[in-house]
């Protein structure tokens, strides 16, 4: 049964028609139309679909559209643009700490998540903050110093 | 003149300048490559090549990749062969393109061309003071000319972009949420796929309520052929959940059909094989020689190492986008192939080539050949039931972990001796393993996709068939790079294949070079000579001597100075003893009561040539090293006797940000030399790096892949025992 649901994304209200335990996910790539957020492994596994749900990182692959509904959700799209990317946007482009990039957007948030708790974290916060994230190509060492610039340039 | 005239890269198949490049929007070069992106940054690498021999801004590059109605059949993007195929093709297209355009400029500006310079594509002639663009000078046409044998281009001497770190083209979109994949495709009145997979090999389809499925809201077709079935819906949520639905009213008749997990390697040993002598790196069909030890030797060296089945566990499922319009056919998918794939499909649907295009789209890295090929084809399998209309489908999680092709479990059984002065006299290797091929087939009774098994005219899998070229396939690496003057290596072709297998990154060198590398540490040790030195002994290449000496240098190579638990541990190949050379050092630290191993930090030190764009070079030989930690030290696919049990994540585990090395690389830049492909360099060295650093630091030989905690503590318990 179809339901609708309010949704606050990247600080735009959005009315969006679903089941009420559709993934977040599917809403924002198809509903939406921020495809940013990928799907992975729909398990919690690998972060390819992380979005932040009122500044805590989440997983939209297990997220209900329900469950966000009334939430203040961010996702790459509302970090910054090309003419005005976000310091971790422009720090991943400087380091190129990407390959494939389909986990990018998932590491990016991440970091977002983990850099607004902690502004300066050291090689063992910065790990642990993207445990949850994986990344097959092996980008690892190039988003590590990305997030290290980005932690520079947002302390100013 | 009747011998035919061999042009550079892929220029034989097609050598007019139209099919490489056009100036037909103002302001803007297009560049056609056959070859594909998967992350490796060969778009940028090409655009680096065609802006350097036209001399315009690099920003003025606009690249098409492979597609049956644009580009160049340039078949595989694989083996590291980008570079010299494509690069090398764009780069005398560019300079032929180049020489028309100053033949032009000459004339339209009337004055001799050697006076002529050009500034961004702009041609000037300081002496008159005018001016002409190329695109005034092209006015929208064709070159309508050819590469010919006389086509000069530039002296690397003269380059200014490449050679140049420059950024990579495609990762803007990446970073900005841009529509950078197959599954971000916009495409007017586009329906969601998803298959319902059998739950295992050779399942078969006994009851299936299909009105289940159906009567979930936005579902538009339940598609079964034979034991294929499939759901086409509005929504890609309807499809997942109809997915489900269907799945769990579906009940099959399963066979046991793996061998014993924890046999693997016996089995492997006792099956029927094809046996060959590998000769010059080409397996030859000759009885193979018993192993004789020289009456010299002053140590002999008896080991047996193995690879399991390994998974290329692609962060994106593999996916695929079709739409059928009458009798054509329009496929998206992300394959390495797009001919190939294109001939494949006109087999499974026996019909004319001609009547479909193939379109490459990115996906997430693929390292070789995962389910995209098979991805494609249930997309045109679901399309079929929705003609006009496109439907895109991706695998879940638990398809792609199940079905796609492996990368064949192998077992290197080395024999080799020192005589008393240090120098090794003879060297036996024998590897047996599975094919490192499984592409599709151009053929109409077994094309090779998954769909092609299970639907209702079903075709067999492929017979499984190894490349036996030179450093091919399963042997690729198997012959050493060293100078030693007497060696023996076989290949024992395993003929039953318990899984679906076809090339994975690197392919038989994984298991090679950890078999090669691991063996020269235990003779090193076994004589009592340094590792280094031992490895320079044997290396006249004074390029490989390079990399080796440079690697030892970064990582202030010292047995001595490690505390107990810690240690280095060092490795070298020229991957397809033809083409990069790369030499890795890992730091390794063992904890010996849970007998995790940590890697803090690798050195890389690489000699690929001339590096079009170094800092692209640098992060595929660091992204190498990463992923072949990761199978060294986690991955194994796993089995029960009826189905494949890693699924996920959690059963495949793979190498986390919490366990990686920071790594510190170096890229030796020779432009004067041959630019070589780089995407498989350090995937040979790395598992011996790590086992020989294990060894250096806790004195047990790992020589079974992956090094789990589990068996590492097994191990050194076994050594405490034993002493």
């Amino acid at each position: 049964m179809s339901e609708q649901f309010k949704l606050t994304i990247n600080g735009k209200s959005h009315t969006v028609s679903a089941d009420a335990d559709t993934p977040l996910l599917y809403v924002l790539r198809n509903d939406v139309g921020l495809v940013s957020p990928k799907y992975g492994c729909g398990q919690e596994q690998c972060g390819a679909c992380n979005v932040l749900i009122d500044g805590e990182k989440a997983f939209s692959c297990s997220v209900s559209v329900k469950d966000a509904a009334g939430k203040q959700v961010t996702t790459l799209e509302g970090l910054g643009t090309p003419e005005q990317p976000h310091p971790i946007q422009a720090a991943f482009i400087a380091e190129q700490a990407a390959q494939c990039g389909y986990c990018t957007s998932g590491l990016i948030i991440a970091t977002k998540a983990l850099l607004d708790k902690n502004p300066n974290p050291d090689m063992d916060a910065i790990r642990v903050g993207l445990q949850d994230n994986l990344c097959r190509c092996g980008a690892h060492s190039r988003v590590f110093r990305a997030v290290r610039r980005a932690a520079r340039e947002l302390a100013g | 003149m009747s011998e035919e005239i061999k042009l550079p890269g892929s220029l034989n198949t097609d050598a007019r300048i139209d099919s490489w490049l056009a100036l037909d929007a103002a302001g803007i070069v297009n560049i056609f490559t056959g070859k594909v992106e998967f992350g490796q940054g060969v778009m940028t690498a090409v655009a680096q090549v065609g802006a350097e021999e036209l001399d315009v801004a690099l920003e003025r590059v606009r690249i098409k990749t492979a597609d049956t109605g644009a580009t160049v059949d340039e078949k595989l993007t694989a083996g590291s062969g980008s570079i010299e195929e494509s690069g090398t093709s764009i780069r005398f297209a560019a300079a032929a393109a180049r020489a028309i355009l100053m033949d032009k400029a000459a004339a339209a500006l009337d004055v001799p061309r050697d006076t002529l310079i050009v500034e961004d594509g702009t041609v000037k002639s300081p002496a008159t003071n005018r001016q002409v663009t190329y695109w005034d000078l092209m006015g929208g046409q064709k070159f309508d000319a050819e590469v010919t044998p006389a086509t000069k281009p530039k002296s690397p001497a003269d380059y200014r972009i490449v050679g140049k770190a420059a950024p990579r083209l495609d990762i803007p979109a990446k970073v900005f949420g841009g529509r950078a994949f197959i599954q971000d495709m916009e495409v007017a009145g586009l329906l969601h796929g998803r298959v319902v997979f059998p739950p295992s090999y050779g399942a078969k389809l006994k009851s299936a309520d299909l009105e289940v499925a159906k009567k979930i809201a936005g579902v538009v077709e339940v598609v079964r052929d034979g034991n294929f079935l499939g759901i086409v819906a509005e929504s890609e949520a309807a499809a997942v959940k109809a997915r489900d639905v269907l799945a769990a009213a579906c009940t099959w008749e399963e066979t046991a059909q793996y061998p014993d997990e924890d046999n693997l390697y016996d089995w492997m040993m006792s099956q029927e094989c094809e046996d060959t002598v590998v000769e010059g790196g080409i397996p030859v069909d000759k009885p193979i020689p018993e192993i004789v030890t020289p009456a010299d030797a002053a140590h002999t060296v008896e080991a047996i190492y193995a690879r399991p089945f390994q998974s290329h566990a692609s962060i994106g499922p593999s996916a695929g986008m079709a739409q059928w319009d009458g009798d054509r056919l329009t496929v998206w998918a992300h394959s390495q192939g797009i001919y190939p794939l294109r001939a494949a499909l006109a087999c499974a649907f026996d019909m004319p080539k001609e009547k479909i295009r193939c379109i490459h789209a990115e996906n997430a890295g693929v390292y070789g050949h995962n389910g995209a090929d098979d991805a494609a084809m249930d997309a045109a399998m679901l399309a079929r039931a929705v003609p006009g209309r496109p439907v895109r489908v991706q695998w879940m999680r638990d398809d792609e972990f199940k079905w796609e092709p492996y990368g064949s479990g192998m077992v290197m059984a080395l024999q080799a001796s020192v005589n008393k002065a240090g120098d090794i006299i003879d060297w036996n290797f024998d590897v047996w393993s599975n094919a490192h091929a499984g592409r599709p087939r151009a053929k109409k009774e077994t094309a090779g996709f998954i769909a092609c098994w299970h639907r209702e005219n079903a075709t067999p899998a492929p017979e499984p068939v190894d490349n036996n070229g030179k450093d091919g396939g399963a042997h690729r690496g198997a012959r050493p790079y060293y100078d030693f003057p007497k060696t023996r290596i076989a290949k024992h072709f395993v003929k039953p294949h318990p899984f679906r297998v076809s090339s994975l990154r690197a392919l038989g060198t994984f298991g090679n070079i950890f078999a090669t590398e691991s063996m020269l540490d235990e003779l090193a040790h076994e004589a009592g000579l340094d590792l280094v030195e031992f490895r320079l002994r044997h290396l006249k290449d004074a390029r490989a001597r390079a990399v080796v000496e440079k690697v030892a240098a970064m990582a202030g190579w010292d047995p001595k100075k490690w505390g107990k638990g810690k240690g280095q541990g060092i490795a070298f190949n020229r991957y397809k003893n033809s083409k990069c050379y790369a030499a890795v050092v890992f730091n390794v630290e063992v904890d010996e009561a849970t007998g995790v191993i940590k890697t803090p930090k690798a050195f890389i030190a690489a000699d690929a040539g001339l590096s079009i764009n170094p800092d692209g070079v640098a992060n595929q030989l660091e992204g190498g090293l990463i992923q072949a930690a990761s199978w060294t030290m986690k991955e194994a696919v796993r089995f029960d006797p009826v189905r494949i049990t890693s699924v996920d994540w959690e059963t495949y585990p793979i190498l986390t940000f919490r366990e990686v090395p920071e790594i510190e690389t170096f890229v030796f830049q020779r432009v004067t030399e041959k630019a070589m492909g780089v995407g498989e360099a350090t995937q040979g060295p790395t598992p011996a790096a790590i086992a020989n650093g294990v060894f250096a630091a806790a004195g047990v030989r790992l020589r079974e892949i992956p090094f789990t905690p589990e068996r590492v503590k097994r191990m050194m318990a076994e050594a405490k025992a034993a002493r």
